[in-house]
């Protein structure tokens, strides 16, 4: 396949895509996640179903959703229900595989802050708060991050667990009983993370032109390597087509 | 018997100085005309309720009418932050309780159920459960592990938009649900807005769609087009572009005050309110055609 120009946000989502399964049920944000999802349905994964915080289910959108709510998502869908129905009879039972997270903050073992920075009492900035998050990073079977690689993004430790990722480390999560598997990539510009068995983030892989060296530099602990560091293969020709021409013709978030 | 009355009416027989007050409605539904009337009426000291406090809160906080905010998700999303909401925070002028989104419609669920708290499973991250002393840890008493539980929200009055109702109060709604039900039977009044007033036949041609009674609904109102910026399914869109315009409108005060002065001071009701609006702006906002197929209830 020829290389093609891609910038960092297409980067982002057609390798947030290639982590999805086909028949995956997949708790999904609008943005980037969206973008992933429905980049994928269009490749490798036509079965995956798409399901909203807003209570929506099997969303087939006509158009770009520009909110978490938008219209375009019911019109069309296998099934609408209450917000209490999306979070308890399909995340909290246990019918969820795939949750996708951000936050402000994302730290070495993949607790994220989406709450705070500074005391929660005496906030230096406010940030929106959990929405789904706390619910999805605990009960999905597994979770994804997508975010740009920045230092400030990065820190060791978070500020505040808005959700949890594997928390101090080791068996920490598991202690607590929680039923998914937590967060298993956060997908950056620059590469992709993944745990290692002791539920730190390492380095897994490395996207086209970038470095080892490059990550450390936007990364707030000492980064280890995965034993078997990959390369992801460049964003291809269709993938980019669909992205640009089908899902995002005005080119709202990419 | 019919309760049907106007918006402003409403407003001032049901939403009193320092109430809690839960304007529902999740992206979709939002009562926006509701929320300027509370504004018009300089209600306050309220104690804000919502997952999302989205635009009708935030101008709210601006309007001086809260005291207090709840809530699970304090942005505009896909736009920025709500600056009044969050500088209100921060300055320490707004109080604040905080909960996830399953945690907040938890809350609801209870108050809607007659339950005074709900369990939910644990979810490992701890700093909110701490920082928020409602949040508190139970006994299973069958054996199992520790569940977290919040208590029961009864808003003194529950706000909440629906396609049609009759003038009793028996509403139809469709697409997406939020909290709607669960906020109308957890309140203690429920003011009902209505893009259309109908008849009780077409309620009673199809009783799967009607989720919010007549029996727990306190006032009855018509008002087309209440819930815009925010949209109602198969009347008229999201105004996304207002939202984005919100982010410049709300940075400063003088911005905040001439869009209130304009808007909300300087116009009776929604019915101004949309003529101000205008047709291109209906228009553009005005969804094409998409039916459901009818079902058969059987005539037994």
């Amino acid at each position: 396949m020829p290389e093609a120009e891609y910038n960092a946000t297409e980067l982002m989502i057609i390798n947030a895509a290639r982590l999805l399964k086909d028949g995956d049920q997949v708790f999904v944000g609008v943005g980037i996640p969206n973008l992933a999802c429905n980049l994928a349905r269009r490749t490798h994964a036509p079965k995956l179903q798409m399901i909203y915080e807003a209570g929506v289910i099997g969303a087939r959108p006509n158009r770009l959703p520009l909110s978490i709510g938008d219209p375009t998502l019911v019109s069309g869908a296998l099934s609408v229900c209450s917000m209490f129905e999306v979070f308890s009879l399909y995340l909290q039972r246990g019918n969820i595989d795939v949750g996708f997270l951000g936050g402000a903050q994302i730290d070495q073992y993949g607790n994220i802050n989406a709450t705070v920075i500074g005391d929660y009492f005496h906030p230096k900035v406010r940030l929106p708060g959990s929405g789904g998050s706390m619910e999805i990073a605990a009960w999905a079977n597994r979770c994804y991050i997508i975010t740009p690689h920045q230092i400030r993004r990065f820190p060791a430790r978070v500020d505040f667990h808005t959700s949890a990722g594997f928390l101090e480390g080791g068996d920490a999560r598991a202690k607590t009983g929680v039923r998914g598997a937590g967060p298993q990539a956060v997908v950056t510009n620059l590469g992709i993370l993944k745990p290692d068995a002791n539920g730190e983030l390492v380095l897994a892989a490395l996207h086209p032109g970038c470095t080892y060296e490059q990550v450390q530099a936007n990364t707030g602990w000492p980064l280890k390597q995965a034993e078997q560091l990959e390369y992801t293969a460049a964003p291809g020709a269709e993938e980019l087509r669909i992205l640009r021409e089908e899902l995002d013709p005005q080119r709202i978030y990419i | 018997m019919s309760k049907l009355t106007s918006l402003s009416e409403a407003i001032r027989q049901h939403v009193h100085d320092g109430d809690l007050v839960y304007a529902a409605g999740f992206t979709h539904l939002i009562p926006f005309a509701a929320g300027h009337e509370i504004i018009r009426q300089g209600i306050k000291d309220l104690i804000l309720a919502r997952a999302t406090p989205d635009l009708i809160y935030d101008q709210m906080v601006a309007a001086g009418c809260a005291r207090k905010v709840i809530f699970s998700y304090s942005g505009n999303p896909g736009v920025g932050s709500l600056k009044w909401l969050r500088d209100g925070i921060q300055n320490g002028s707004l109080e604040w309780e905080e909960y996830s989104h399953f945690g907040m419609i938890s809350r609801l669920q209870a108050g809607a159920s007659g339950l005074p708290f709900m369990p939910m499973r644990q979810t490992g991250a701890l700093d909110l459960e701490k920082a928020n002393p409602l949040y508190r840890r139970v006994q299973d008493p069958y054996g199992g592990e520790d569940v977290v539980v919040v208590p029961a929200l009864h808003p003194d009055v529950a706000i909440v938009h629906v396609q049609r109702a009759d003038s009793e109060g028996n509403a139809h709604i469709w697409g997406i649900l939020g909290e709607q039900r669960e906020a109308a039977f957890a309140a203690k009044r429920v003011i009902l807005t209505a893009e259309e007033i109908v008849d009780e036949d077409i309620i009673r041609s199809d009783p799967n769609r009607t989720l919010i009674p007549s029996l727990v609904v306190s006032a009855v109102c018509h008002v087309p087009w209440c819930a815009h910026p925010s949209y109602t399914q198969g009347y008229y869109d999201r105004d996304n572009d207002f939202y984005l315009r919100w982010e410049e409108i709300s940075k400063d005060e003088a911005s905040v005050k001439a869009y209130l002065d304009e808007w909300v001071y300087g116009v009776k009701d929604r019915a101004e309110y949309l003529e101000k609006l205008g047709k291109e702006t209906q228009e553009r906002l005005k969804p094409g055609v998409r039916l459901s197929a009818p079902v058969n209830y059987g005539s037994y």
